[in-house]
């Protein structure tokens, strides 16, 4: 299959690989770039467990072509914290309970951070709406609801 | 922004809690599962890997004349591409009966059934190549409609599921038909009441499509590791059809993203091995979305009918009820499903006369099988509007008739059985219904708080709120006589720490936490070490379905620590390395004539949780919101109450949607919404607040007194809901899910 090569900064470092045209931002993460963190729930843009930050701003990174994000910038949920300093908002996801099998919490963390950064101290009606792109089928919500205010430093 | 942005800064770590039995302990996974470093099927990578994809039909019924691999063959990047020729062991696998080709041999009987496989270089390659294939069909005629599937021509000619200790149905089609006689279902009462009732088709949309990974062991056997619910039974159904030992063939747990009954059949699992063997190259396979639609086994879609009859004072008397279960095009799990449906089907009351019949079908309708509540929910959501149509008849307040006729140790089930165990009906009720909602809210209010959310244009105008209460329950663990074990194994170290190796399946609910806080609590020790869940190293754990899993799973870990103590003092120190199999006290079936017990118990215990929904729908334009849920549910012992809780918030979730939202909707047996565009499932937009209470009576014979709990939150709450919407309308609504023309057309 014809290759192109491209070339961008993802959590900060500069990286290259080489993709095929039809290929998904999503999938070059996930397959050529050995960052599976970024999950593949849907594949349509549908229910937010591929959100990256593209130069800084939320996309669903099965949306975006690989090629698109050539001398672009991506922040992906491996990009976040390390495990001996966790984000808070990934703490948060911890003791809340806001994980089950989570495979949605990679794309809520990313969206809940990014939330937090334009909104430091969102509304209950804040939350639903920035998080109702993500899709989460264990938790019913409520255990993500408390972590975004626990994150926030909202008292519930 | 850049991409390099500072973080919003971090707190200081803090190293989980490691806690025993009754605390919430956040889990061992979260921190990976938080970084995105958890390793999911769909993550795994071996070198040398090939995408494996599958040829699926695309029609519901038709003969296959003529399939040709060969243009597919020769196209870049393609290794392999197998047919039902290449199988070389048995042809067909299944749950309970080996009823389903692995791959279509001359007939397909769905939509979307796998007829082939390719394995290629880039999943690109192997999807074109699949594209390749060229079939030959000679469609025939569906059996789309269930109530007319026994006037059919037979989709399996050879009743796979007969002369199994089932009743003998010689009717066409007939999975399984059931009959549970109680008392004398003749009986009278001064007010009956009847209805009838469907329930649509649910998907269990698990986030994480189905993936695994097979990889040859050089020597004729292989790994596969796999998202799946039960490691020890797939392998039993993947090694005959590959003409393997089961030694040669060891299943381990891969990241699974979410179960919900829908990974108890297989899916990749021998496809992926067949390619692996063939091209003796690791094979990886993945599905999308709209694959995984039609990739596994749906809720049974079902139409209940119903005539409960009562004394003037609110006590049932008789209930009469027939229950039919579409089961699609194979068995999966539907003869226990049809028997649970039946099981249950008169809620937790007290009921000395009934007559239920119970019946499953095979159609080309997309295969149902095991789907959290299994069979108890489809017949709650009826039962319970029968309950409230009783109370409006009787002019008596529904919960007080619920108490009335409340379920309590010391009463029988429809079956016969002597209710031994715990079971808090009125306690529940009672609980629940003190739950107090919230206050109503005027208008104008922010549209994302109205029905339909912002897209309402009303402006509040014709919005109703209603208030609704249900009562569910169902079984706990495996029944009808199946031979319920779970093993674990702990190898108890010199210094006391250990390792403990456990079968059971981490779909997210939490057993992981569960065989941990069992380990700490009985070794006296933080330094627990799970293993990999794997057959490799470990008897089987059953699967993680039916609540049983933390029953069964806390008496295996705490039998093996405790012998291993035990060996370890005998031996006065040292190493030990002890397995031991976890056994609840034994069922057996029912008569399969008049559905009675033919021993002491087709069930080990039962799970109660009553529920208060409160609902706004605005009439005019059929939109709904729930505004509050609150529950009381009896749990036994919650092990993690934090874990407890989520459970049943997760539960309720997705009995909202069953409720409100969805449905697999067939047309002539194709699926015709397989997206997450289409098949809509709650957001958090939709999810209202929940106030749960748990309600702790253990279960005497269950370890610890816990029971499970996964599945009473999401049999309660379509009932739950339903009726809310009901009290808000008016309307008679004898169908879920809901839709906007049930409502103001
Ligand atoms: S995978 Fe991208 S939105 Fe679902
Ligand atoms: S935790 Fe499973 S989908 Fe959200």
């Amino acid at each position: 299959m014809p290759r192109l090569r491209i070339s961008l900064t993802i959590n900060g470092e500069p990286r290259e690989t080489d993709v095929w045209g039809g290929e998904s931002l999503l999938y070059a993460l996930r397959e050529r770039l050995d960052l599976p963190g970024s999950k593949n729930a849907c594949e349509q843009g549908e229910c937010g467990s591929c959100s990256v930050l593209l130069d800084g701003v939320l996309v669903c990174s099965c949306l975006v072509l690989a090629a698109q994000a050539d001398s672009h910038e991506v922040t992906t949920v491996e990009g976040l914290g390390a495990a001996d300093d966790l984000h808070r908002v990934q703490e948060a996801f911890v003791a809340a309970g806001a994980v089950q099998c989570g495979f949605c919490t990679p794309g809520l963390v990313v969206a809940t951070a990014d939330l937090l950064e334009r909104v430091p101290a969102p509304s209950d009606d804040e939350i639903r709406e920035a998080l109702s792109g993500n899709l989460c089928r264990c938790t019913g919500y409520q255990k993500i609801f408390d972590a975004v205010r626990l994150a926030a430093g909202i008292d519930a | 922004m850049s991409a390099t942005r500072p973080k919003i800064k971090a707190r200081p770590p803090t190293r989980p809690r490691l806690g025993k039995i009754g605390e919430s302990v956040p889990r061992s996974d979260g921190t990976p599962k938080v970084m995105g470093e958890f390793a999911y099927a769909s993550d795994l990578h071996a070198a040398d890997m090939l995408w494996g994809h599958t040829l699926r039909s695309p029609h519901a019924h038709a003969r296959i004349a003529e399939i040709d691999i060969s243009q597919a063959v020769g196209m870049p990047g393609v290794h392999a591409v197998l047919t039902h020729a290449d199988v070389p062991g048995r042809k067909t696998y299944g749950l309970e009966f080996t009823d389903q080709p692995v791959l279509a041999i001359d007939r397909v009987r769905y939509f979307g059934e796998p007829v082939a496989v390719v394995a290629a270089e880039h999943p690109e390659q192997a999807r074109r190549a699949a594209e390749a294939i060229r079939v030959v069909y000679e469609l025939l005629e569906p059996v789309a409609d269930p109530e007319r599937a026994t006037e059919m021509e037979p989709l399996h000619p050879d009743r796979p599921t007969m002369g199994h200790g089932y009743r003998d149905d010689p009717r066409s089609n007939v999975v399984r038909h059931m009959v549970i006689r109680h008392g004398d279902p003749e009986t009278a009462g001064d007010v009956t009441v009847d209805g009838v009732y469907e329930v649509g088709s649910q998907d269990q949309a698990f986030l994480g499509p189905e993936s695994g990974l097979a990889i040859p062991d050089g020597e004729g056997g292989v790994d596969i590791y796999v998202a799946t619910q039960w490691l020890h039974v797939d392998r039993d159904q993947v090694a005959p059809c590959l003409g393997l030992t089961v030694e040669q063939v060891r299943v381990h747990l891969a990241g699974v993203g979410g179960a919900f009954g829908g990974r108890e059949d297989l899916s990749m699992q021998i496809h992926g091995a067949l390619l692996a063997l063939h091209t003796n190259r690791p094979v990886k396979f993945v599905y999308n979305r709209e694959e995984s639609f039609t990739g596994h086994v749906h809720r049974h879609p079902a139409k209940i009918w119903c005539e409960h009859r009562a004394t003037r004072d609110g006590r049932i008397t008789c209930v009469r009820m027939r229950i039919l279960l579409d089961g699609g095009a194979y068995a999966s799990s539907s003869t226990t499903v049809t028997s649970n449906a039946a099981s249950f089907a008169l809620g937790p009351y007290r009921v000395d006369n009934a007559l239920i019949e119970s019946t499953s079908v095979y159609t080309n309708n997309p295969p149902c099988g095991a789907m959290r509540g299994f069979g108890a929910v489809q017949t709650c959501f009826a039962a319970e509007a029968q309950m409230d149509r009783l109370a409006a008849e009787l002019g008596i307040d529904p919960v007080e008739l619920r108490l009335l006729n409340a379920l309590a140790p010391g009463d029988y089930l429809p079956t016969g059985q002597l209710i031994d165990g715990a079971l808090p009906t009125a306690e529940v009720i009672r609980r629940a219904a003190a739950l107090e909602p919230p206050a109503p809210e005027g208008f104008p209010r922010d549209p994302i708080r109205l029905p339909g959310g912002a897209g309402n244009t009303t402006r509040g105008a014709g919005v109703h709120r209603g208030v609704g209460f249900a009562v569910g329950f169902k079984n706990i663990c495996y029944s009808e006589g199946f031979d319920d074990s779970c093993a674990a194994r702990v190898q108890l170290y010199a210094d006391g720490s250990a390792t403990v190796h456990c079968a059971a399946t981490e779909v997210g609910q939490g057993v992981t936490d569960v065989i941990l806080q069992v380990a700490r609590t009985e070794l006296g020790t933080d330094r627990i070490t799970l293993a990999p869940h794997t057959t490799a190293t470990v008897g089987s754990a059953g699967s993680a379905s039916a609540s049983r899993l933390t029953w069964m799973v806390s008496g295996a870990v705490r039998d093996a620590c405790r012998a291993a103590l035990e060996e370890q003092e005998r031996r006065e120190g040292g190493e030990v390395d002890v397995e031991r199999v976890h056994h609840h006290r034994p069922t057996t079936p029912l008569d399969p004539e008049t559905g009675q017990i033919t021993g002491e118990r087709a069930h080990v215990a039962l799970a109660v949780a009553a529920m208060r929904a409160v609902v706004e729908v605005d009439i005019d334009l059929g939109l709904t919101r729930v505004v509050w849920v609150g529950t009381a549910q009896d749990v036994g012992k919650a092990i993690n109450p934090q874990a407890v809780h989520g459970q049943i918030e997760g539960g309720t979730a997705q009995g909202l949607g069953l409720a409100l939202m969805e449905e697999i909707q067939t047309r002539d047996g194709r699926i015709v919404n397989a997206s997450f565009t289409d098949y809509l499932i709650p957001t958090a937009l939709d999810m209202p607040p929940v106030t749960v209470v748990l309600v702790e009576d253990p279960e005497p014979d269950a370890p610890y007194g816990a029971k499970g709990v996964g599945e009473p939150p999401a049999i309660v709450s379509v009932a739950a809901i339903a009726a809310a919407v009901r009290d808000a309308t008016g309307r008679a609504l004898t169908r879920v899910p809901i839709r906007a023309d049930d409502i103001c057309l």
